[in-house]
């Protein structure tokens, strides 16, 4: 198992290698869905004009992804009315959704990883090469496990996204995950489809 | 009418927060049979530390706390205008007690509702009327990420040389689990329906999934299709959350409709390794959990 702390250095993040072990401590972000979307097309394609808080949240997330960790979630969290955040339940959300996303808002914001499940397509291996960044997986389901590992809610941004569409920022610690996908090609995903669909081929052949 | 409010939040509180024995004891016995210090094995042994951990806290197994299926069956003499309106109170309150995530989304204003409650469909209730003397109600949490790899095909299917038999049918559930890879949180349940339209199709094959594991169909032809399917599924070394392993499948449930001469659908509903699902009956003045 390797220790790793946010925010994480270039040296570091070569040096994973699909199949690692890793425990990851520091600040990072959720962001899903919306969030995407909205800075895809708020800040980096800019086919959305800026509204409301837009710009100043813009400002804090160059400064808190820099460097940093997007984790695909959607948690549950107490204390919504009262400000008193608490995560009761922060497990991973699938992370194909934010593919036609992610490599640019990697780059754009020098995000060195991404937490997530069910891994992510080409593009977005592409983006971890260039980053470079890499791709964690976290275990799906495991949402009270890892909502324990959530040592802090700093806070959040665009809560009217919704709970689970909102930018959390949280502080980790020890927290699980898995390199599938590094920043020099190698994809567990592509490995594991390949090997699946030799084996479904002849399984069809079967009578 | 009895007001049930108060006890159908502890049969949410109870799916969402304590997987069913079955379930834990099939996870548990397939930690095994993955190698010692594998990503695959370290998946297993960290879903069985969740389940454990989310029983004693009363938190959810998932945050992902699905789409609460409801299925009520009742005896002569209930209301279910009044049920319903209890189920959704319920809901409701166990949103605001954490056990639940609203899950609610307007589809076309992208907004969330804030309380898990949609319009007359969220959550999905279904209503039996039954010649028994209980009223029970069962409910399923089926998460998002397992339901988007459910596949529906229409046989034949000419690219998978799958014909309109049973032998057609093994073919396409193949595929439907070598295309979900990992994406629905493998290991996976299979919840398979041959025949009716395309909505009852769907609606059968999640609806096999509140039996309990390992009940084989009664059929011996389907029961062994059944078996064939989880052997060969795991086969294909997808392995829990496809980080590559033996476990990928842990049990297929197949049932059979009746369908038009024109078409033959197979559906296939992935259920994920949190495969929530509890019971609770009303027993004149009692009501027992399962
Ligand atoms: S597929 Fe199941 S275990 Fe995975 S995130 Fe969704 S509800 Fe949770």
């Amino acid at each position: 198992m390797k220790h790793i702390t946010t925010p994480i250095s270039d040296d570091a993040i070569r040096d994973l290698k699909v199949g690692d072990s890793v425990a990851l401590t520091g600040r990072m972000v959720t962001g899903r869905d919306a969030a995407h979307k909205w800075m895809i097309e708020t800040f980096i394609k800019k086919t959305r004009p800026p509204q409301g808080d837009d710009m100043q949240v813009y400002e804090e997330l160059k400064k808190l992804l820099n460097g940093s960790v997007i984790y695909h979630c959607g948690p549950v969290v107490s204390g919504v009315d009262t400000g008193e955040y608490k995560f009761i339940a922060a497990g991973p959300t699938t992370s194909i959704r934010e593919e036609p996303y992610q490599a640019d808002v990697m780059k754009h914001f020098n995000v060195r990883g991404v937490i997530g499940k069910g891994g992510m397509g080409a593009k977005t291996l592409k983006g971890c090469q260039e980053t470079p960044g890499v791709y964690f997986h976290a275990i799906g389901g495991a949402a009270s496990f890892l909502a324990q590992t959530v040592t802090k809610v700093h806070g959040v941004f665009k809560l009217e996204f919704g709970v689970p569409e909102a930018l959390w920022v949280i502080e980790v610690k020890e927290f699980p995950v898995v390199v599938t996908m590094d920043s020099h090609g190698g994809s567990q995903h592509a490995v594991v489809d390949d090997a699946s669909k030799k084996v479904l081929e002849q399984l069809l052949e079967r009578p | 009418m009895r007001d049930l409010t108060q006890e159908i939040i502890e049969l949410i509180r109870r799916t969402s927060s304590s997987l069913p024995p079955d379930v834990e004891k099939r996870l548990r016995e397939s930690i095994e049979k993955e190698e010692p210090g594998s990503a695959a094995r370290g998946a297993l042994e960290t879903i069985m530390k969740n389940i454990e951990l989310s029983r004693a806290n009363s938190t959810p197994i998932c945050q992902d706390t699905g789409t609460p299926i409801f299925q009520v069956h009742y005896p002569v003499g209930w209301s279910t205008i009044q049920l319903k309106k209890q189920i959704r109170a319920a809901l409701e309150e166990a949103t605001k007690k954490s056990f639940m995530r609203p899950n609610a989304v307007d589809a076309i204003y992208d907004r969330n509702t804030g309380n898990n409650l949609g319009g007359d469909d969220f959550p999905y209730i279904h209503f039996e009327e039954t010649e028994g003397e209980d009223l029970v109600i069962e409910l399923m949490l089926k998460g998002g990420g397992c339901e988007n790899v459910g596949r529906q095909y229409s046989l034949p299917d000419n690219s998978l040389g799958a014909g309109r038999d049973l032998a057609g049918v093994r073919k396409v559930v193949l595929d439907a689990v070598q295309k979900a890879q990992g994406q629905g949180c493998a290991p996976g349940i299979l919840g398979v329906s041959i025949g009716g339209d395309r909505g009852s199709s769907y609606i059968k094959s999640k609806e096999v999934l509140f039996s309990e594991m390992g009940t084989r169909n009664k059929d011996p032809n389907l029961a062994e299709l059944e078996e064939r399917l989880t052997k060969e599924s795991n086969e294909m070394g997808i392995g829990p959350m496809g980080f590559g392993g033996k476990t990928t499948v842990l049990d297929t449930k197949i049932t059979g409709l009746s369908r038009l001469p024109a078409s033959y659908f197979v559906s296939v509903s992935y259920m994920c390794w949190a495969y929530r699902r509890r019971k609770m009956t009303v027993k004149g003045e009692e009501v027992i959990y399962d």
